[in-house]
């Protein structure tokens, strides 16, 4: 064997080696993911689906019940069954008398970190916002999460102004931000200092959000009501 | 007889000094290798996850899971995988683990993963985890990673609260979330900051050098 054919066979071993050590290591690793995200699949999705229970039931007080309704255009709400999707979805919020206690709808907008995705209630007789809850953040622990805990924030959806104008096609008045102390009307939401583009940010997405459902809410609220079997 | 008495003295001994080696593994990572205050080591999650004891005492321990995990692949492996791929190997078994914490941490509490999701993957780029696997697993065998794991996570934990506490009582006024000072006590809005952290850490390594000096001297 030459020196040519000895250093040829050399790096190819070599080379060989590294990729058997490479793949090797990569099945590993890709079996002990896909082992641990099998086995903590259905804890997840059962976690999630009860924190959006308790989501749904946090932000419409005095709620016993919720039922998912999908949202098609021209027909208005679907009860949703199963999991199929047909449309953006809300929820409705019952009380133990059936009777209608607000709306739950998901909203998402720009944050300081990313993308903050809330859950607010919607009371459908008063036309006012009545709760948030944060459902995804990854706003800055001990700044941007006090859209979350603090408490004079969360008092401004107690009863949020969210009334329509008389064609019943927009807002009345846009919910905006606005700075900490600043706040004179109903329909604004009175920032935080130190969290201020988070808070912000809630003010924008429940504006974004009721601009664009409460009137679908208010012209096919009857859907809500329709199917006597979901107040059992 | 003779020769089966000096063999038993021997593997005595050779016990004592394998335990008195692994305890000292363990014990260097507490205090005198102390991953924060000593080697400085994974400056970024200890400056950007210790504004609050709860975040500190969360990223330390998922930390110390990974470096625990890690530590064990890797020299379990450490026969198996060349040198020229060696760092890309460690990666991916760190970025795995984190990976994995990260389902974990899910399935344990949707409020927890909520509250750390930002930090998790900040593990994969924590120096302290490659620098043990490269510096120690790498070249030991699996009794001794697991130790030298144990310490160095228990070390870095024990640092991350040693901020989080002094960030969250003065930035907050609260330790763990509870509250710790009148409602008249105004917070020092910049210890939760990234300048707070910085602070934070000149004084905690301006403590601990004063301690090691003294017991020096």
């Amino acid at each position: 064997m030459t020196a040519s054919h000895r250093t040829y066979d050399q790096s190819h071993s070599g080379g060989s080696r590294m990729l058997v050590a490479m793949v090797g290591v990569g099945i590993i690793c890709a079996l002990l993911i896909a082992l641990t995200y099998e086995g903590t699949l259905p804890r997840v999705t059962r976690l999630k689906a009860e924190a959006l229970d308790r989501a749904i039931f946090k932000v419409l007080p005095g709620t016993n019940k919720s039922v998912p309704f999908a949202y098609v255009i021209d027909q208005g709400f679907v009860r949703r069954g199963g999991e199929e999707t047909v449309g953006p979805t809300v929820y409705a919020g019952y009380d133990q008398k059936g009777n209608i206690t607000g709306v739950a709808i998901q909203g998402s907008g720009q944050g300081y970190a990313d993308v903050i995705s809330i859950l607010y209630g919607y009371n459908v007789q008063h036309q006012t916002v009545i709760g948030t809850h944060v459902l995804e953040s990854k706003e800055t622990p001990g700044l941007g999460d006090k859209i979350e805990k603090d408490q004079r924030f969360l008092s401004n959806f107690e009863s949020l102004d969210a009334r329509l104008n008389d064609e019943g096609t927009a807002l009345l008045n846009m919910i905006i931000p606005v700075k900490f102390g600043n706040k004179e009307n109903a329909w604004e939401v009175e920032g935080i200092t130190g969290a201020t583009i988070s808070s912000r940010a809630i003010g924008n997405i429940l504006g974004t959000s009721m601009t664009e459902w409460a009137p679908r809410i208010q012209e096919y609220k009857e859907d809500f009501y329709k199917d006597r079997s979901i107040e059992q | 007889m003779r020769e089966g008495g000096d063999r038993s003295a021997r593997t005595g001994l050779l016990k004592m000094n394998f335990e008195g080696q692994t305890t000292d593994e363990f014990i260097k990572g507490l205090w005198r290798d102390n991953p924060v205050f000593v080697q400085v080591l994974g400056m970024c999650p200890v400056l950007a996850v210790s504004n609050t004891a709860w975040n500190a005492l969360a990223m330390g321990l998922a930390t110390a899971f990974v470096l625990l995990m890690s530590n064990i692949l890797v020299s379990s492996l450490r026969n198996f995988i060349p040198r020229q791929v060696r760092i890309a190997s460690y990666i991916l078994i760190i970025a795995t683990f984190v990976t994995i914490t990260d389902y974990a941490i899910q399935a344990i509490s949707v409020e927890l993963h909520k509250s750390l999701g930002a930090f998790i993957s900040l593990i994969v780029v924590n120096c302290l985890i490659l620098s043990r696997a490269e510096a120690f697993a790498s070249k030991n065998g699996i009794g001794r990673s697991i130790m030298d794991a144990l310490g160095m996570g228990v070390g870095f934990t024990f640092a991350l609260l040693c901020l989080g506490a002094v960030r969250e009582i003065f930035g907050n006024g609260s330790i763990f979330g509870w509250s710790m000072f009148p409602d008249q006590f105004q917070e020092w809005i910049v210890m939760i900051l990234p300048a707070g952290g910085f602070f934070t850490l000149a004084l905690w390594l301006l403590i601990f050098n004063i301690i090691k000096e003294r017991k020096a001297s």
